[in-house]
């Protein structure tokens, strides 16, 4: 079964695209599947898998769709076989990067989280396993005090997700606009050099041409497209519809208008279409006069900027917008940040379940069920390392009281 | 040598592991024999003078609702008894009690002379000999052989035992009596790897030399819950304990002999329990504490020994006496027993089987400390494990494996035979993910289905736990459809300061709010006579705990399914390439039962099992077996 529509969540239209349904058991794993399939940007493809997830789904664990394939009877003997070498291949390649991961910011910071727990675990485990022996009550409002102060270490994780993925991946950032705006020269300053081909007359870029770019930090794969208008030009009109299919997958718009001239109806419908993306307004030519006001485009941009082309400080001005578009000029490229979706499930399995501990405490349960809890927290955390959480309790009991017959 | 007798299953040890093993065994039908060094040490409490205590209080339970002896045993000689952790919720409440240390050995002796099918023998077994990977005969000190088809090793701490207070040491098991001295040979050359624990217990002191008025009291509870669901007539305490604490002088007298504890000089080799330290480890290790507690308990009503909980260690007599002295209440102390540490032969519990069986020598069962475990209830629940499979074996039917989602026993069985041990292992509720459907109170309803099962629980027993089981859904169903008007709620709300209710609500979902207890609520809709105090706040747990109890069970669930997919006996680990080496080498050692199991091993990883699932897909086409 295919279907062809729109992703829509919360009301919002994520993209179009397209749904194969498989019926149990034909499927790969056996078990009821649909495939979804999307635009390959990053930013679609982030969001519809948050949708997913949001709804009740869970990222498949390395090598599970083969697990349960096998589970469920689906495998037959080379069909195994190849998979097999494939998961050891990727599993190895997951190795690799979590060894890097674990030596990165997140891991620290995990680690510290993680630590707190433990002690508090300890703490609680200790009371529980040696009511006799003389250690310290662990009463509801200590418990609850660490447990918020992890809570909010891994809120602020889960927060900075979207903006780790931006500095990891990059943003697809695409200039458009009416011709003879001066894309394509905003494109060199940005750039560095003379990339693109510039000419003073109208639609001299024809296709896509994008180049790798650093702004702050962040990877910008920026490219400059063919100017948006009415053309006969059979050649032209090719590079047009490739512009609107870049715009489409771009995560990042900078729309370039001729400041010297107002507003015509052609940058009102680039307007429109930038409404609700990530956009960056730049209105150029301000040597030439400004009969474009600012105020005039922010309904529709969260941020424009008024620039020349030739003077000095342009690129740094654009950017400067982008980032604060981004929510990344205040960011801390050596902060700790989730690397992936699973990473950030985990993160967020323990942040839910610190909550049930709060809510437990809350509503006069036992430190027994918050406990249960708070292991769950943990058992989340310990997932990214790997570790058996009952050992590491037990391990700090030992050590830090002293309890015993 | 003369084959002198022939048995199904041999038990060697007399202990908490030895009597479960042997008795479970004999009831299941299989002709049984124990061997013990001494009569007169059967049920011997070694070291502290009271069963239970957290977790192990739920094991006790277990044991008891399978139909094993140790929660009867412990209520018939109770001297006081305290349902610990009240304050700290339902799945950690754990109750202990103070025990008639040879009122216990009477008991338990009588109870294996009383037991159909089952000799008992005392004899020292030097060698267990197998034929083609499985035991077949036992070997007496004095020349007698017998036959068997299975043996339980359950030899706690008299096997290669050797005593150690301060300077002197010298072979012995516990209390004066002999060591096993060798059988360890025998084990070692079937294939066996042991290593060397240890433990410790403290002096046995005279009553009159303590002056109880300078101590703390600590009295037992005013109502008593029984170990066991069979005992039905009350339960009274006989007497009291008392708590006593150590100060910087008896620290000081430890620290100036350190040089003196056989531990610190360095001629203990075995590794001691991290939750049962001496004093000087403690003194040592804490340096900050300027006092550590001791309780002083009662050993029996006929007879004047008194226990110091708290206080084992293995410095010298001298120091010893110089050491109790300084304490508070005990300035005239005399020791009758002096403390002292014991090191003995135990297994790498990694060699077993979930079953409790050798992995390569057939019919070999071990329990107890032998399997790196500490204390008698960790003892008693793996005897009754080992007992029953054993019986098992014999029969010809498939082993019952304990899964850990089912029970603390299953738990602590999983942790020995998936992770090993490091030190001797005492059970603990954190060592449970599922401690809250793994309470104390529901040990019955966990458990006596499958006891059942088994063949252990006997009709009297059975008719018993149907009738609670029946009467306690029977309440539930009325809790759950039962309407109670704001007018009938009215004065007890008030009573407690909540406001008045708006509208009609069912008496269970008054039973979740935190302030109402089930009395509240009966008084409400009217009492069942049906429900004793017990049931009453086993029912007021199961509903008040309901969101967190079904969230266990959903875990409980996904392991459920896991430990499903069985791993064949014959299957070859050390070929499977895309496994890291660490974990092929642990798989190919530990030979877990299911995915399930091997998911658990430390080392182990995701990626692993995904593999691994992936391997025995692979495996089972190629044998020609379909799922």
């Amino acid at each position: 079964m295919a279907l062809y529509g729109h992703f829509i969540h919360r009301g919002k239209v994520i993209d179009d695209g397209m749904m194969l349904g498989f019926r149990a058991p034909a499927s790969y794993t056996g078990e009821d599947v649909v495939e979804f399939s999307c635009h390959g940007s990053e930013v679609v493809s982030g969001m519809l898998l948050s949708a997913c997830i949001e709804c009740g789904a869970a990222p498949a664990g390395p090598g599970e769709f083969t697990r349960r394939a096998f589970l469920n009877g689906r495998i037959s003997l080379t069909q195994a076989e190849a998979v097999m070498d494939l998961v050891a291949s990727s599993s190895r390649q997951a190795a690799a990067a979590a060894e890097s991961a674990l030596e990165g910011a997140l891991y620290r910071k995990i680690q510290e989280i993680e630590e707190s727990l433990v002690t508090l675990a300890g703490h609680l485990a200790a009371c529980v396993d040696f009511p006799e022996e003389d250690v310290e009550e662990l009463t509801a409002q200590e418990f609850a005090r660490v447990s918020r102060q992890a809570r909010a270490e891994l809120a602020a994780l889960v927060e900075n997700y979207d903006r780790g993925m931006v500095i990891k991946r990059g943003v697809r950032a695409a200039i458009v606009g009416s011709p003879n705006v001066g894309k394509s020269t905003l494109f060199n300053v940005m750039s560095g050099f003379e990339r693109a081909i510039v000419t003073p007359v109208a639609g001299t870029t024809r296709d896509v041409v994008r180049e790798q770019i650093q702004v702050g930090g962040i990877q910008l794969l920026l490219s400059d497209t063919a100017g948006l208008h009415q053309t006969e030009d059979v050649v032209e009109a090719e590079g047009i519809r490739r512009s609107e299919a870049e715009m489409e997958q771009a995560a990042l718009l900078i729309a370039v208008y001729d400041g010297s001239q107002p507003l015509d109806v052609a940058g009102r419908a680039l307007a429109e279409s930038c409404a609700g993306k990530p956009a960056v307004a730049v209105i150029n030519k301000s040597d030439l006069g400004t009969m474009i006001d600012v105020a005039e485009l922010l309904p529709w941009f969260a941020e424009a900027v008024v620039v020349s082309a030739n003077e000095r400080d342009t690129a740094e001005t654009i950017e400067q917008a982008i980032l604060r578009l981004l929510k990344l000029n205040d960011m801390d490229t050596d902060a700790a940040m989730l690397a992936n979706q699973r990473q950030l499930r985990a993160a967020e399995a323990a942040l839910m379940a610190l909550d049930d501990a709060d809510a437990a405490l809350m509503a006069g349960y036992t430190l027994d069920a918050a406990g249960v809890c708070l292991e769950d927290a943990l058992s989340a955390l310990k997932e990214l390392s790997g570790e058996n959480v009952a050992e590491a309790v037990i391990d700090e009991v030992f050590s830090a009281f002293c309890v015993g017959k | 040598m003369a084959v002198i007798g022939n048995y199904d299953v041999a038990v060697i040890g007399g202990g908490h592991a030895g009597i479960e093993a042997a008795v479970a065994a004999a009831r299941l039908g299989v002709r049984t024999v124990l061997f013990t060094l001494s009569l007169d040490a059967i049920g011997n409490l070694p070291c502290n003078p009271s069963i239970g205590g957290t977790a192990k209080g739920h094991l006790v339970r277990e044991i008891d609702a399978l139909g094993g002896c140790m929660g009867i045993a412990a209520d018939r000689t109770m001297l006081q008894s305290r349902m610990l952790n009240t304050a700290k919720g339902p799945a950690v409440h754990s109750l202990r009690v103070q025990t008639d240390r040879s009122q216990y050995h009477l008991y338990t002796k009588q109870l294996l002379e009383h037991t159909e099918g089952l000799d008992i023998k005392q004899a020292e077994i030097i060698g267990i000999n197998a034929v083609n990977g499985r035991v077949n005969t036992v070997r007496t000190k004095l020349g007698a052989e017998y036959e068997v088809k299975a043996v339980i090793v359950a030899t706690g701490t008299y096997l290669g035992g050797r005593i150690f207070v301060g300077e002197a040491n010298y072979a012995s098991g516990p209390d004066g009596t002999s060591a096993a001295t060798e059988l360890s040979e025998s084990l070692r050359q079937l294939g066996l790897g042991l290593r060397r624990f240890k433990t410790g217990t403290p002096a046995r002191v005279h009553r009159r030399s303590i002056d109880f008025a300078r101590l703390q009291r600590q009295l037992g509870d005013t109502e008593i819950i029984p170990f066991s669901f069979m005992t039905t007539e009350k339960l009274e305490n006989r007497v009291e304990c008392h708590v006593a604490y150590t100060n910087l002088r008896t620290h000081r007298v430890i620290m100036d002999n350190l040089h003196r504890s056989p531990l610190y000089a360095g001629k203990i080799e075995g590794i001691g329990p991290r939750y049962c330290p001496s004093i000087e480890d403690k003194v040592v290790r804490f340096s900050d504490k300027d006092r550590h507690q001791i309780f002083v308990e009662p050993c029996g009503m006929a007879t004047d020994e008194y226990y110091l909980q708290g206080m084992s260690s293995s410095l010298p007599e001298d120091v010893q006496v110089e050491m109790y002295r300084t304490i508070v209440g005990l300035e005239k102390l005399e020791i009758m027993r002096p403390a002292y540490a014991i090191e003995y032969d135990c297994v790498d519990p990694l060699e077993l089987g979930a079953s409790l069986e050798h992995m390569a020598v057939g019919g070999l069962y071990g329990a107890g400390q032998f399997n790196g475990t500490s204390g008698y209830e960790e003892a008693a629940a793996q005897g009754l494990v080992a007992g029953i499979n054993a019986a098992r074996k014999v029969q010809g039917k498939a082993p019952r494996i304990f899964a850990r989602q089912e029970s603390y026993i299953g738990t602590m069985i999983d942790d020995l035979v998936t992770k090993g041990v490091s030190d001797p292992y005492r059970m603990m509720t954190s060592r449970s993910e599922y401690r809250l459907y793994l309470r104390q109170d529901n040990a019955d309803t966990r458990l006596t289905p499958l006891g059942r099962e088994i063949g252990l629980v006997d009709d009297t027993r059975w008719e018993r736990y149907c009738a609670k089981d029946k009467a306690m859904i029977a309440e539930l169903e009325r809790l759950g459809k039962t309407r109670i008007k704001p007018e009938a709620a009215s004065a007890i709300l008030e009573h407690k300061g909540l406001p008045p209710l708006a509208n009609d609500i069912l008496a269970i979902e008054l039973l979740k709010r935190p302030q109402i207890c089930y009395s509240d609520v009966a008084e409400m809709i009217g009492q069942n006579d049906a429900i004793d105090s017990v049931l009453m706040a086993r029912i007021e747990t199961e509903i008040k705990y309901d969101g967190y109890i079904k969230r266990q069970m959903k875990q409980i669930e996904t392991m459920k399914k896991q430990d499903k997919t069985l791993i064949p006996k014959e299957f070859e680990y050390h070929s499977l390439s895309g496994l890291r080496l660490e974990a092929r080498e642990k798989l190919a050692k530990i030979r877990p039962l299911s995915v399930g199991q091997a998911s658990r091993i430390p080392g182990v990883s995701p990626s692993d099992i995904a593999q691994l699932a992936l391997a025995l897909a692979v495996f089972r086409q190629k044998s020609g077996k379909s799922e």
